[in-house]
């Protein structure tokens, strides 16, 4: 891993057109900002972690396909009232 | 012609190509699997559908369009999502959400952080990023039911 040290208001580049800069500072916490073309995404690393473990639960859920007949009804009776109002 | 392939709901059954989605990505967490089948529940009004990985029989997820249980919602993701799935606009992309389903099944919630995009024309699938605030990964289904029905 590169390590660079920077202070703040200082920015790195990565390639030609990705700034990110130091734009303050408080204890242990870093604001960061970054100027990147719109193709490019940006996201906190949890947010990819939080999806993962979310599939996973998801998956471990195992729901019988049975079981779903009966989950089904509750989307029949939350519509059936709906449409009484 | 159908293909056969082995489903964790229905067991063995016959698809036809137009059916498999390709996710070049695959979904986080399970990233080596890149093909999936979109299968109608038992009940085909339901609307939880199942996402079937195409060659693991095992491998299948219960998944919902987000519209079909809240008032309200809108895909914002990145360009790069859109691009991914072969798409310039998210206009005709098809959005669901992958449910989890936990032993009481009124608890169900639906991940709307990462929201599943398919581009029926390509048949191109993707697990986005949503860059919106306004979702997470537990949004519960019966919750935003109940506040739709209170218009």
């Amino acid at each position: 891993m590169l390590v660079l040290a920077r202070r703040l208001n200082e920015s790195i580049m990565i390639g030609d057109d990705i700034e990110v800069v130091i734009i303050d500072i408080k204890g242990d916490q870093v604001k960061l900002g970054i100027r990147a073309p719109k193709r490019v995404t940006v996201h906190r690393k949890e947010i990819y972690d939080e999806i993962r473990k979310e599939n996973i639960a998801a998956m471990d859920s195992r729901v019988k396909p049975e079981e779903l007949r009966e989950i089904s009804e509750i989307f029949k009776k939350g519509k059936d009232e709906r449409e009484k109002k | 012609m159908g293909i056969k392939i082995k489903t964790r709901p229905f067991g063995e059954i016959e698809v036809r190509e137009q059916q498999i989605i390709d996710f070049p990505d695959g979904i986080l967490g399970f990233d080596d699997v890149r093909k999936f089948v979109l299968l109608d529940a038992h009940d085909e009004n339901s609307p939880l559908k199942w996402l079937q990985a195409f060659d693991e029989p095992d491998l299948a997820f219960v998944i919902i369009r987000p519209v079909d249980f809240m008032r309200e919602y809108e895909l914002v993701v990145s360009m790069n999502d859109i691009e991914a799935v072969g798409a310039e606009t998210a206009e005709n992309l098809i959005v669901f959400a992958i449910v989890t389903i936990p032993t009481n099944p009124s608890d169900m919630t639906a991940n709307l952080q990462g929201p599943i995009i398919v581009n029926p024309e390509k048949r191109l699938g993707r697990q986005a990023i949503s860059l919106s605030d306004r979702y997470s990964v537990r949004h519960k289904i019966l919750e935003e039911m109940k506040k739709a029905a209170e218009g």
